[in-house]
């Protein structure tokens, strides 16, 4: 039996409505870093405005996961939930600042970088886990090369290059992607 | 779609998705586990007077006392759910 890591978001749909929490556990995990992005980077919510769409957001999922047709559409319903719940966060409470404010025009930008960040992690995933954690402490959690160093117990001098060498892999993996999808539309 | 991959703008993507606070990733994934408590404790308030009338006078303390410790957003609603009935 899979794993729920290693699930498609339409078969981690399908044991989430069969009652399975740690297939539950994967889907919030899976795309928790989104929904957050979305709220703090796309539309800019305050950290107690973005706590509050990001518990209802899941709330919601899990009461509705049965509406959803189509386990695959996932990642979409997901991010229709959030913005709505964004937009009603921005409107409702009390702001001055109209939804065209708060985003600005670089705000659909901004949201195009989300899907583009998160096709990234995606190929992220099929890196070594030696890779995907030292790029994820590197650039998403901000952890220093000493840090780094010490959490896993490589000398500080060789973060940089294990650095560049995973982005590599990375960069392979992403135009190999690219290429299998080109491949299939044409 | 990403065309091309300079490690910066790779830097840069992978800074956008940030872990979540941990503590929110927690309690959505309690969800199902707050559900269930919603659900019992909705259940035992319309079948035991007794307890209705207790959550009714102070439901935190009600809830305690029983042992149940639902996060706020449950007790919302459950506040909600008595009120409604």
């Amino acid at each position: 039996m899979s794993t729920p890591a290693t699930l498609s978001d339409a078969d981690l749909v399908q044991r989430c409505r069969a009652g399975d929490s740690e297939a539950w556990n994967e889907l919030v995990e899976r795309y928790s870093r989104y929904v957050y992005a979305i709220c703090v980077r796309g539309f800019r919510l305050s950290d107690e405005d973005a706590e509050d769409v990001f518990q209802d957001v899941f709330t919601r999922a899990f009461m509705r996961l049965e509406t959803l047709r189509d386990g695959s559409a996932l990642k979409p319903w997901l991010a229709q939930l959030t913005r709505r719940r964004c937009l009603d966060a921005i409107s409702g409470g009390g702001r001055e600042q109209s939804v065209e404010e708060v985003m600005g025009d670089e705000g659909s930008s901004d949201m195009e970088e989300i899907e583009e960040a998160f096709a990234v992690r995606e190929a992220v995933a099929g890196l070594s886990e030696a890779c995907q954690d030292i790029l994820d402490r590197f650039f998403a959690q901000d952890q220093s090369y000493r840090t780094i160093s010490d959490e896993l117990d490589i000398p500080a001098g060789t973060i940089a290059s294990r650095i560049a060498r995973c982005l590599g892999k990375l960069r392979t993996e992403l135009e190999g992607r690219n290429e299998a999808a080109d491949g299939s539309s044409e | 779609m990403t065309r091309s991959f300079d490690e910066e703008r790779l830097g840069e993507l992978l800074r956008l998705l940030r872990p979540a606070p941990a503590s929110w990733v927690r309690a959505a994934q309690e969800l199902p586990y707050a559900r269930r408590t919603f659900d019992e404790i909705v259940a035992r308030a319309e079948a035991d007077l007794a307890f209705r009338e207790a959550l009714v006078a102070d439901l935190e303390s009600a809830l305690a006392l029983e042992g149940y410790e639902p996060d706020g957003r449950i007790v919302a609603e459950i506040r909600a759910r008595l009120t409604e009935s």
